[in-house]
């Protein structure tokens, strides 16, 4: 469907990726946030805490990170697109509530606006150091999706794509922003609503007697229905059979387990989206996300202007993890480089994907700013030589 | 229309989901009793099924939600509250009832429960109180009264026990009142009337649990604690709630303490927002958004 033309504030803007993202999330139809001040995200909900009373929608302080991250969720039930915003220290209390979307199959959006850590570390500076904890952070097994943006542009863009991949698998997106583009300030284009593709939520059309709130129809991915409809239907956090009532089976277990996780890795080769310039016939791929990637851009310049031949593999969606774009790479190319604001996430996905079959060079970054280009071109030069 | 009067059936069996019985209640367990006064207390109040929602957290009385016939989340430990809330926010019509136990509500709740109240959230929040974490056996709860035997506190508590009406009187509930599940009538009428109430209604009921709580404090069996709640509970509406703390064998106030009335957060922040945008304010999207 087309987007509601209230949330869309159509026209060429110069404003910053945390605004550009509440922008993305009021143009994919999210019409409740719920959130707990924290630098260097609290801009998203400011702005949202301005615009939604025009747009017919509600934003709540909460008293915390966790009652944010499930209260977002008490809204989807309710009925709206929902989603909430934080960084480091508010995603490691949100962990629980991951579970809880995950578990629950809650289509909804976290935006993590990344900082240095661990534990309150730099407040208001850099780092990329959240992306594991963005796919394991919560107990048990499951999938999420992770999307990594690396301008303002994209925060809104791709912010309508993260609600619209939660509505699509009923997961929880994680929308994983970094310090530089939460703050950078760049032209941001809003096309009109009725160019804005939105996913509507799966909404089951079947009668009272015959709906089954888990039951699924060969794609994995359960219809849901909305509290005060007459459905009467149970949701719990503990495991669940199709009528969603709690079943503590191993069987049970397993066919939940499985089809949670199933339901993204089935299709990953439709949720990876990467961006790929002369990665196929490079003797080097230098392989990264968010704003490192535009960092790691001036390097490839640099090396190609050196008469290195040197392609770029960007990750936009980081989970599920390209595994299979970064295995066939791996059968052409030499070797790959993964900068990265963190001391070392990724690049164990890189390397696992690559299995050996070429060397995979760090280029680790502790966080508080971002690399030296010539870090990244050194390793590159290295890489090249073997 | 349901015939109360029929005795063949439960008047309380359209509201449960009766192919999940059994239950995994104790025998003398009081939650099962709160159920019934609940269910009752739709009845009496005429309350809309479709629009009702049931929200719990973990532990026994978590298991509620699961048991009835609603539209029905049982959430995670201690976050009933501020998930009813974002519930509610998104759909004002909903009838949003929280229903949880007091380790949930007051100790790793006990953050959304003041704020709740202090936002004046149109919630009801029945509180089902055993004084201990009884799902887990039986340990030390913020509810506990002192020297009571717990399996964390083998040797009695000491520490100073959650006065839980007068807590949340304190963070600006609009209603408030305490029975036993002695006090089966008064509790449905409790319940009914906070169908009444638009605000944060909390409603504290004092359980047994015979397999943890009265057998290691000698106190009987449920039977012996309904003999207890009959004759240790003393009417007191309108009591001073920083009165009715309890004690471990002593008197237990019960009644309406509060009943008061404040606008609660929707109505205050649809006032506030026509006061500052006037017909710029959009209460509800005015194309659908989600469904298509």
């Amino acid at each position: 469907m087309k987007a509601d033309p209230h949330g869309v504030l159509a026209g060429t803007h110069f404003i910053d990726g945390d605004h550009a993202c509440c922008e993305g999330a009021l143009a994919a139809g999210a019409r409740f946030a719920a959130g707990y001040p924290i630098t260097p995200s609290t801009e998203v909900v400011e702005r949202f805490a301005a615009r939604v009373p025009t747009v017919g929608g509600t934003f709540i302080q909460m008293e915390d990170e966790l009652a944010a991250s499930i209260a977002l969720q008490g809204a989807v039930w309710g009925g709206a697109k929902a989603f909430t915003v934080t960084s480091g220290p508010g995603f490691s209390l949100m962990m629980e509530h991951i579970g809880y979307a995950a578990m629950t199959e809650t289509p909804c959006v976290f935006v993590d606006v990344q900082r240095g850590g661990p534990s309150t570390g730099l407040p208001t500076l850099p780092a990329q150091a959240d992306m594991m904890q963005a796919r394991w952070g919560s107990h048990g097994d499951y999938e999420i999706i992770a999307l990594c943006p690396n301008s303002p542009q994209e925060c809104f863009d791709l912010t309508i794509k993260a609600f619209n991949l939660a509505e699509e698998f009923r997961v929880p997106v994680m929308f994983m922003m970094d310090e530089v583009v939460g703050h950078m300030t760049e032209k941001v284009v809003i096309p009109p609503a009725d160019q804005i593709e939105v996913l509507p939520r799966k909404h089951t059309h079947k009668s009272i007697e015959d709906y089954l709130p888990y039951a699924t129809n060969g794609d994995m991915v359960p219809e849901m229905a909305h509290a005060g409809e007459g459905y009467k239907f149970h949701v719990t956090g503990l495991t669940h059979d199709e009528r969603g009532y709690p079943n503590m089976t191993v069987q049970t277990q397993d066919k939940l387990v499985k089809r949670l996780q199933n339901k993204v890795r089935s299709a990953a080769d439709r949720i990876c989206l990467f961006e790929e310039d002369g990665s196929s016939d490079s003797d080097v791929v230098v392989i990264s996300y968010g704003i490192t990637s535009r960092v790691a851009q001036r390097a490839i310049d640099l090396a190609r202007e050196r008469g290195l031949k040197v392609g770029k593999l960007r990750l936009i969606t980081a989970w599920p993890f390209p595994e299979k774009k970064v295995s066939e790479l791996a059968t052409r190319v030499k070797g790959f480089v993964v900068p990265e604001l963190n001391v070392g996430q990724m690049v164990r996905e890189v390397e696992r994907a690559a299995a050996g079959k070429v060397k995979t060079y760090a280029v680790p970054h502790a966080g508080g700013g971002v690399h030296d280009p010539e870090e990244i071109l050194q390793a590159t030069a290295e890489a090249s030589r073997c | 229309m349901l015939n109360v009067f029929d005795d063949t059936v439960s008047p309380v069996e359209p509201f449960l989901r009766t192919e999940r019985m059994p239950h995994i209640w104790c025998p003398g367990c009081g939650i099962g009793t709160t159920v019934n006064c609940f269910a009752r207390a739709l009845i009496a109040s005429r309350v809309d099924l479709n629009s009702l929602a049931l929200v719990s957290g973990i532990g026994c009385t978590g298991r509620v939600a699961g048991y009835m016939k609603l539209d029905s989340f049982h959430t995670t430990h201690g976050r009933a509250i501020p998930f009813a809330t974002g519930l509610k926010l998104a759909n004002p019509r909903l009838n949003v009832v929280v229903y949880s136990g007091d380790g949930d509500l007051s100790a790793i709740g006990g953050n959304h429960l003041i704020h709740a109240a202090r936002r004046n959230i149109d919630l009801k929040v029945i509180c089902v109180n055993n004084l201990i974490y009884a799902m887990t056996g039986g340990q030390t709860a913020p509810t506990t009264p002192g020297h009571a035997i717990t399996s964390t506190n083998p040797y009695g508590t000491f520490e100073p026990a959650f006065n839980l009406p007068h807590l949340v009187e304190a963070a600006g509930a609009v209603y408030v009142a305490r029975w036993t599940t002695f006090h089966v009538r008064q509790l449905a009428r409790s319940i009914s009337e906070a169908f009444q109430k638009k605000g944060f209604s909390f409603i504290e009921v004092i359980s047994p649990c015979p397999t943890l709580y009265q057998r290691r404090n000698k106190m009987g069996d449920g039977l012996g604690t309904m003999k207890y709640y009959k004759e240790k509970s003393k009417v007191s509406n309108g009591a001073p709630t920083s009165e009715v703390g309890l004690t471990l064998n002593g008197e237990i106030a019960v009644g309406k303490f509060v009943d008061r009335d404040r606008p609660d957060y929707q109505s205050m922040m649809r006032v506030q927002y026509v006061e500052f945008l006037g017909e710029r304010y959009l209460e509800e999207p005015e194309t659908e958004c989600v469904c298509g």
